[in-house]
């Protein structure tokens, strides 16, 4: 066992985790941060995707120990002070998800994407969202989401 | 009372943002995996590497004596509690069924197949421990090739995928339109054709595809308390708890099956599961609770498979390019076991291979058949993908032989508009469509005149890359369906839904379905129609689903069949608090029932200012104090809805597609499709789902395929392998409708679950091939891979066939029997 103390969605927290144990298993099993979702064991899908130190990572991808001293936020911690963030509201506006599952790693990838480039053009956004699979909305709808959330598109029309 | 300012009609045709969003996008999700209760045990499952093998030994002993291992268990320590997965779909009533055991005592059919479970107190734990167990097999020959296995007898030293079955053809079901009486002899037109007119004879292979929903498969079973509560995700919590009851003889009141948050299923998680059995029968054993949740490679290896099958046409037609009559030959691989409706999914194509066209005679021969691979069963569409992409693909070739354009030669045989209600060559009658007003909306917003000059431009200067224009004209039966027409195909169970509307005191309104959600947006959708047809706001209705202890009575969702059924359903019992409200309502008013009418949500006196919103008579039933005498003090109301007829949607796609000549690689250009739904509830719920359909039936034509070695290993094990399409690998689609109500439901709405994956597979492949056909190219196999274009374009197959199975493939004809050879060059590559 490791001690290990960082910061997730805000909160400090420390535990004694074994030096094998996942981040995104530390993050579900033993804080409860059940977002964050594992779709795949090859580190394919990005469902598991979270910010550290602001960057994006595929938690399945670290070890808890590398999160030592760290900041985290997940999927539940995007949304401050009961405000929603503008990339999760774009998600909605444009039907940006159906059955939901890959949604938490697609919008921390998407907010990532728009930190490294606030205006990307469509290809720019389906580059930057190439390690994240969805099954359900043929990209198309979760494209115009982060075009939305960048200003570039107006409305979510049902139509093209 | 809000109600009372609501427009009838305001909601249904919105664009309204999903209810359900708030959660998901929060990550406040009910996942089964994200359950966890107290003193919960977890399950690691064992499974076999092998094929087909009997089971020698199990050595359990090392795992058992882990660290915070509870037991570890084989069939036979769980013996009879652990039941058995049962088949739904006898097609026909000799048909070959094995037993299938969630867990065999003796020999395994598939790798994959569980041998043993490990139970341990963690997740980590268990899956350490399933390390430790000792299991030894002796290796059987497997039935892994399709086309071999059926022709494998036991005298011919063929393998058989249950040798004490002596056979690996399950059931053949034909159907004949002369015997029928729908149509003309099939054979007489062949003959006809033979002699003066047009010949197309075709082999096409459907690969194996994986549904690969995003949230792997996860049970928790409780058996705590007063009843077993199971959470899964699955898309059939009713007809689970039937089949745990049925299968276990635990009492069907004893369980409650729950599905929380799904995601994703297209057809991958309708099933009884051996995971979910053993969970059940552990669960029971132990007194505790416990949680199995697979790894993608456990779900990509051993949840079930789509697709599968070799399909030999024959296309009779006039020279001029009218169809005279159509014989399909089809071998379906079922895999290890008929899994629940595995068996019917070919049947459901049978119907579908006339589509839009009117064909005067038509033959289906199926003959599906046991292999040792992982079973195969409904994934999107469900035997309408390999019938559309069948005929879509001949329908090119005709046109190509008569020197037409695609379009044209759908034209000329497809159903016209003032010829509906049509019934089929196949004996469906079609209720309503408009081919000619979808194909001429796609035409337009597709630009097809001008990609066709582009075309030309391209073929004449000898461009290395050269543009393919793919059409798919497609209709399919969905909203399965009705009961008695279900019944006759020996299916076993109906095709109703049901539905609940409790009307809260407070006025508020609270809705139970039976039709289960894994993301198609149920509880916005359906809140729409409630809120319409009730006259209530949309935010007033709370949709509830999954749950059978909540919604006692469904038969869940798949085959597009949540609207147009469970949808249908709601409305029957809207109608049904209405009825039961009015006599309160005209006491209240102290008018007569005869001078009442309801609008708006509102009972209203004709001819005066007075009125009350339903809300308030909910109200009233509920303080019961000034009832009229004898009435019930509720309005409550349910109603089980079977349909009349499935319904017919259907659509024309255009994809135009660049083939680089010298490489083969493929660029996806343009993709337009106009479906006709008939009436739609939310544009933007519609949009989507045609989105997700159509990636879907493009990945099989460009990327999925599942592929087993010659040891029957599934080599496209994981996501590195099996190529899930990526937002980098897909284009923005423009998608447009017409509108031709359906007749059989007063909503007037169509399935659109399944249309995109339906129609964008031959669409594709349609505009690959129409790339090079100049280059004496009339068929790629899918996936159609740069290799495989490649391939094609530089005859490495002879011929211009692209066909990665070689030039000469085994005859086969699932009425007679398996002999001879196909001329691979009938029909001829017309350079």
């Amino acid at each position: 066992m490791t001690r290990i103390s960082l910061t997730v969605d805000g909160a400090s927290v420390s535990d004694d985790v074994e030096p094998r144990m996942l981040l995104v298993h530390y993050l579900r099993e033993k804080l409860g941060k059940t977002g964050t979702v594992i779709g795949c064991d090859t580190s394919n899908c990005g469902a598991c995707t979270v910010h550290l130190n602001g960057t994006s990572v595929k938690s399945c991808n670290v070890l808890a120990v590398q999160a030592d001293g760290a900041e985290v936020t997940t999927i539940e911690g995007l949304a401050r002070d009961g405000e929603l963030h503008p990339v999760q509201e774009a998600f909605r506006e444009c039907h940006g998800l159906q059955c939901g599952f890959c949604t938490p790693g697609m919008i921390m990838q998407s907010v990532a994407l728009l930190q490294e480039n606030p205006k990307p053009s469509e290809e720019e956004i389906r580059l930057g969202l190439e390690g994240n699979l969805c099954r359900c909305t043929g990209y198309h709808n979760i494209v115009r989401a982060v075009q939305h959330a960048s200003g570039q598109a107006e409305t979510a029309g049902a139509t093209s | 009372m809000t109600a009372v300012q609501e427009r009838p009609g305001a909601e249904i045709g919105r664009d309204r943002r999903r209810k359900e969003d708030q959660r998901l996008i929060t990550g406040r999700t009910r996942w089964t995996d994200n359950l966890q209760l107290p003193g919960m045990l977890h399950l690691a499952m064992i499974r076999s590497p092998f094929a087909h093998a009997t089971i020698a030994s199990i050595d359990k002993s090392e795992a058992e004596k882990a660290t915070n291992v509870v037991a570890v268990f084989t069939a036979a320590d769980l013996g009879e509690s652990l039941g058995a997965c049962i088949n739904a779909w006898a097609i026909t009533t000799d048909q070959v069924t094995p037993a299938h055991p969630p867990m065999p005592a003796d020999r395994v059919t598939f790798a994959g197949e569980i041998v043993a479970v490990v139970v341990a107190r963690s997740a980590a734990e268990a899956r350490d421990a399933a390390e430790l167990v000792d299991v030894e097999y002796d290796e059987l020959p497997a039935a892994l090739d399709l086309k071999e296995a059926a022709e494998a007898t036991p005298e011919n030293g063929g393998a058989l995928a249950h040798p004490d079955l002596g056979t690996n053809k399950s059931a053949l079901w034909t159907f004949d339109s002369a015997e029928a009486g729908t149509g003309g002899n099939v054979d007489e037109a062949i003959e006809k054709a033979r002699t003066d007119g047009i010949l197309i004879e075709r082999e096409y292979r459907q690969q194996r595809l994986i549904p690969a929903f995003m949230e792997p498969r996860s049970v928790v079973v409780d058996p705590t308390g007063e009843q077993i509560t199971m959470w899964s995700a699955t898309q059939i919590p009713h007809i689970l708890r039937f089949a745990l009851a049925a299968t276990t003889g635990v009492p069907e009141s004893k369980i409650r099956v729950i599905a929380p948050d799904v995601g994703g299923g297209f057809g991958g998680k309708l099933q009884q599961t051996p995971e979910e059995m053993i969970a059940f029968a552990v669960a029971r054993r132990l007194g505790k609770p416990v949680k199995y949740t697979e790894t993608r490679s456990e779900s990509l290896m051993s949840g079930h498979h789509g697709r599968d099958q070799w399909q030999r046409l024959t296309l009779a037609a006039t020279k001029d390019g009218t169809v005279t009559g159509l014989k399909v030959d089809l071998l379906a691989d079922l895999g290890s076991y008929v899994a629940i409706v595995g068996g019917g999914v070919p049947v459901l194509g049978a119907f579908m291979f006339n589509a839009i066209y009117k064909f005067p005679a038509y033959r289906f021969n199926c003959q599906t058949v046991l292999t040792n691979k992982t079973w195969t069963d409904a994934y999107r569409g469900a035997g309408r993908p390999e019938a559309t992409y069948a005929i879509e693909r001949l329908m090119n070739e005709l046109a190509a032989e008569v020197g037409v354009d695609p379009l044209a030669v759908r034209e000329k045989n497809w159903i016209k508009h003032e010829e509906f209600p049509f019934t089929t060559v196949a004996g469906l009658e079609y209720d309503s469509g408009n081919y000619e007003a979808a194909t001429a909306k796609a035409r337009e917003l597709f630009g097809y005149d001008e990609l066709r000059a582009e075309q030309r431009r391209r073929r004449e200067s000898g461009d290395p890359v050269q543009l393919g224009i793919g059409v798919s004209t497609f209709t399919e039966m969905c909203g399965l369906a009705p009961s008695r027409v279900l019944g006759q195909l020996n299916y076993g169970a109906g095709g109703w839904e049901h539905a609940e509307v409790r009307m809260l005191p407070t006025g508020k309104v609270e809705v139970v379905t039976g039709a289960s959600a894994h993301g198609q947006g149920h509880e916005t959708a359906f809140s729409q129609i409630v809120a319409d047809r009730l006259g209530v706001a949309f935010e007033d209705v709370e949709i509830l689903h999954g749950d059978t202890q909540i919604s006692h009575k469904g038969l869940d969702t798949y085959g597009s069949r949540s609207l147009v059924v469970g949808g249908e359903a709601l409305v029957k019992a809207v109608d049904k608090v209405i009825e039961k409200a009015k006599p309160i309502a005209a006491h209240l008013l102290e008018a007569s029932v005869d001078d009442l009418e309801f609008t708006g949500g509102r009972f209203s006196v004709r001819g005066t200012d007075q009125g009350m919103a339903i809300g308030e008579i909910a109200t009233a039933a509920f303080a019961a104090h000034n009832l009229p005498d004898g009435v019930e003090p509720s309005i409550d109301s349910e109603a089980t809805y079977d349909p009349v007829n499935f319904n017919y949607p259907h659509g024309t796609h255009l994809c135009a597609m660049e083939v680089d000549t010298e490489t083969g690689a493929l660029k996806m250009r343009k993709y337009v499709c106009v479906d006709d739904i008939g009436n739609i509830i939310n544009p933007l719920i519609v949009a989507g789902q045609v989105h997700g359909g159509l990636v879907q039936g493009i990945a099989q034509a460009l990327w999925e395929e599942a592929v087993y070695d010659e040891s029957g290993t599934l080599v496209s094990g994981s996501f590195v392998d099996y190529l899930l399409p990526t937002a980098a690998d897909t284009i923005s689609f423009d998608v447009d409708h017409t509108t031709s109500p359906s007749t059989t439901n007063t909503l007037g709405t169509k399935g659109v679950g399944e249309a995109g994956t339906i129609a964008s597979t031959p669409a594709v492949v349609n505009a690959v091939v129409d790339a090079v056909r100049h280059l004496g190219v009339n068929d790629i196999q899918m996936p159609c891979t740069p290799e495989r274009v490649w391939k094609a374009i530089n005859g490495a197959h002879g011929g211009g066939h692209a066909d990665t199975e070689g030039a000469a493939a085994p005859h086969f004809d699932a009425s007679t029997g398996m002999e001879g050879t196909v001329d691979r060059t009938t029909g001829g590559a017309d350079a």
